[in-house]
């Protein structure tokens, strides 16, 4: 089997993220589309690592996780303190963030 | 196997010793409670030290832990900007947060940790030391920007701040993936090598531009700027002088070291990406900034405009490109830290907004902060002798090197623009009536850390080849 | 057809369906649980690869903690009422569909027509470089300093995350 598949499905899952991000309001569901991107580029290193030998990817995938695992953290941390003041996470009701 | 020298630790001592501050910081403010000065004074030791300790090391840059970091040369330099940037951020933060009543020590703690990460991205020798140095600053900083979580301006940056740099974090990544997937390694030096045939490739291509959206997005250059007024202007003030300079310099450290340093881009598509985003940010930015009313809104647009003029010379791409970037980023950490931390003063020590009006008459209230604003105005609007004219001065001509006369010229026009919106400050403080307030009193350690950067302001204008002679055998890994 | 082979795309439809339920899901725990069910399926595709190690983190790491801290937020603020869910769909949605489904197309283009620019297989050594062994080697000899910077980064989101969502700071 080669590689193109494994990317393919890589870009197609990381582009489903990256809408996700832009049309979605919900701060929570916007965040897990941000984490939806991290796996799929993590699809792309895996498959990268596989066909060239190299643990490097690997490595990298490592370290993704633990990065993903502090900014879902302190993210969630943001959600909750906003939440407590404007008792909203939707993207809409913020007065500054509309993009 | 060896996994770790001894001269490893010593030539990276800079690094451990600030890292090792934020820890001692951290017990510090565990166990003794409600004094976050010990922690105040933990984090500036370690600062100062760690300053000391870089200024040892200004010599030839040298590769360690197994060529994952350079320490020294390039690297050291840079520190010398974000360690300068943390020192006079927490000396104008401990009066901020007392007035606001967020005083903590984890504050300080964040500080250390975050210029750890920016020291960690300069120095990168390798693509996941830049990715963990980017997230172990970012991360820092989004719990900065949302410092004051009560006040719901600053939960609303925080959060803006955190969803748009994770997005940017998914393409700095898939970026490092696809020149990875093409290059075999994540090495810069051995990407270096190999770049003038990985440069017909074009996953490689789509690699680098993705690797230019990420960088993009952390400097707010346009179009991927609109978190930066949103989310200076919510932010603790103190915290967006660290932020439009400490970690601004840092992501140009990064892009420098990696589309300078490792790339060869001049003559490929990246050069002209680069030179197109350098325009719009010129022009998008000084535009913008004269409809402003807000002074913290003011310099976030401002420092958009500087993003353009600084990015001319990473499109340039040549030596004096590199040199031009490595000046200009001193300066502006000098010019925007003081600015940003009179503003932080004016806003504790006055009760005022931050609207341009509050400023009216300053200069009668504040006959020496007047002054010390209007150093940093003209610098940052780029009139001679002030450091800011040499910044812009050498970056243009690395782009005109480089046969990018038109951006130059674009470079020239935006800056005659911006010195309108400056110099309005300036009037305001000088030429208009304010209300006749009491002058309140100076906090002496804040208002020396703003002298000391309008000296050096004033000193590196008049003698700029104090530093330009530093920098000048960086270029190329 | 190999069983490799049968394995990707199954896995693969399991993983795009997934994702395509997640960002259209109005409730947040039911995307949640849908965006689990891609992490599993990612986690399979990596077994495809001969990256054990990895795909056993990936369940454990991804689908067992962060996903249940996800789920745990949004239960704490009790986000599941659907009347407060509706989200209005402007020409902005439209335009960051576009814009994502050209990106698509370009690399999808890159991806089938520029074959030469994919590293060569040298799959035959992947089952050796996946094993935790094998990576528990690496970890700590040549990325031992990104490994200790990644620890100083977690040391600092805990410190974030105390500061910014604890109830009360004494």
């Amino acid at each position: 089997m080669d590689i193109q598949p494994y990317l393919l499905l890589s870009a197609i899952t990381f582009v489903i993220g990256v809408v996700g991000v832009l049309a979605r309001r919900n701060a929570i569901i916007v965040f897990m589309s941000i984490e939806l991107m991290l796996n799929s580029v993590n699809l792309s290193l895996v498959a990268f690592s596989a066909f060239l030998g190299d643990v490097t990817g690997q490595m990298l995938v490592f370290f993704v996780m633990t990065v993903a695992a502090a900014e879902a953290a302190v993210g969630l941390a943001i959600i909750i303190a906003l939440f407590r003041n404007k008792q909203t996470v939707n993207i809409d009701d913020i007065n500054i963030l509309k993009w | 196997m060896i996994v770790i020298r001894l001269e490893d630790l010593l030539y990276s001592a800079p690094l451990l010793v600030l890292t090792s501050s934020g820890l001692l910081a951290l017990i510090a403010e565990a166990a003794g409670r409600d004094k976050p000065v010990i922690s105040y004074y933990t984090s500036l030791i370690g600062v100062i030290t760690s300053l000391i300790l870089t200024f040892l090391n200004l010599g030839a840059g040298v590769p360690v832990f197994n060529n994952m970091i350079l320490q020294g040369g390039y690297a050291a330099y840079c520190n010398l900007i974000f360690l300068s940037s943390a020192l006079l951020s927490i000396v104008l933060s401990r009066s901020y947060l007392e007035r606001m009543q967020y005083h903590r020590g984890e504050f300080y703690v964040l500080i250390v940790f975050a210029t750890a990460g920016m020291m960690l991205m300069a120095a990168a020798l390798d693509l996941t030391i830049v990715f963990l140095g980017i997230e172990l600053m970012s991360i820092c900083l989004y719990v900065l920007a949302g410092f004051m979580r009560k006040k719901e301006l600053a939960n609303e940056a925080a959060l803006k701040y955190f969803l748009l740099g994770a997005f940017a974090t998914g393409f700095l990544l898939y970026g490092i993936a696809l020149i990875y997937g093409t290059s075999g390694t994540t090495n810069l030096v051995v990407i270096s090598r190999s770049f003038a045939q990985l440069s017909g490739n074009s996953l490689f291509l789509i690699g680098c531009g993705m690797l230019i959206v990420a960088f993009s997005f952390k400097i707010a250059a346009v179009p991927f700027h609109m978190w930066a007024p949103d989310v200076y202007e919510g932010a603790p003030t103190t915290v967006t002088a660290f932020m439009s300079t400490g970690a601004k310099a840092a992501a140009f450290a990064t892009f420098v070291a990696v589309f300078v340093r490792v790339f060869d881009i001049p003559g490929t598509a990246l050069s002209s990406v680069l030179a197109l985003i350098a325009a719009a940010s010129m022009i998008v930015g000084n535009v913008t900034a004269i409809a402003q009313n807000n002074v913290k809104r003011m310099l976030a647009y401002s420092s958009i405009a500087h993003t353009g003029y600084m990015l001319s010379g990473i499109a340039a791409g040549n030596a004096e490109g590199e040199q031009g970037i490595l000046f200009y980023l001193v300066a502006y950490t000098f010019m925007n830290i003081g600015a940003f931390g009179i503003v932080s003063w004016v806003e504790q020590q006055e009760d005022r907004k931050l609207k341009f009006d509050d400023y009216a008459g300053f200069s009668a209230r504040q006959p020496a902060v007047a002054v010390l604003m209007s150093v940093f105005m003209f610098s940052l609007a780029g009139i001679p002798p002030f450091a800011g004219f040499f910044g812009k001065y050498y970056v243009f001509l690395a782009a005109v090197k480089a046969d990018m006369t038109w951006l130059a010229i674009i470079g020239v026009m935006t800056s005659l623009v911006s010195v309108y919106y400056y110099l309005r400050l300036v009037v305001l403080m000088y030429f208009c009536e304010g209300e006749s307030d009491v002058a309140a009193k100076v906090p002496l350690a804040a208002i020396s850390a703003v002298t000391l950067a309008a000296v050096l302001v004033i000193l590196l204008g008049i003698y700029p080849s104090l530093l330009v002679d530093m920098t000048k055998g960086f270029f190329k890994i | 057809m190999t069983l490799q082979s049968f394995l990707f795309y199954l896995l693969a439809v399991i993983s795009v369906g997934s994702a395509l339920l997640m960002v259209t899901r109005r409730n947040p725990v039911i995307a949640a649980l849908y965006l689990i069910l891609n992490f599993f399926a990612l986690g399979g595709l990596y077994l495809t690869l001969h990256a054990q190690f990895i795909a056993f983190i990936q369940i454990l790491v991804y689908a067992g903690a962060i996903m249940v801290l996800f789920l745990f937020v949004i239960m704490l603020l009790n986000l599941g009422d659907v009347k407060q869910l509706t989200e209005r769909v402007s020409y902005k949605k439209i335009i960051a569909a576009g814009l994502s489904f050209a990106l698509l197309m370009e690399m999808l283009y890159i991806f089938v027509y520029a074959p030469s620019d994919l590293p060569t297989s040298r799959f035959e050594q992947a089952a050796t470089i996946g094993t935790v062994e094998y990576i528990g080697k690496q970890l700590y000899t040549t990325f031992l300093f990104p490994f200790e910077v990644a620890s100083v980064l977690l040391l600092a989101a805990i410190v974030g995350a105390v500061i910014l969502a604890k109830r009360r700071l004494n």
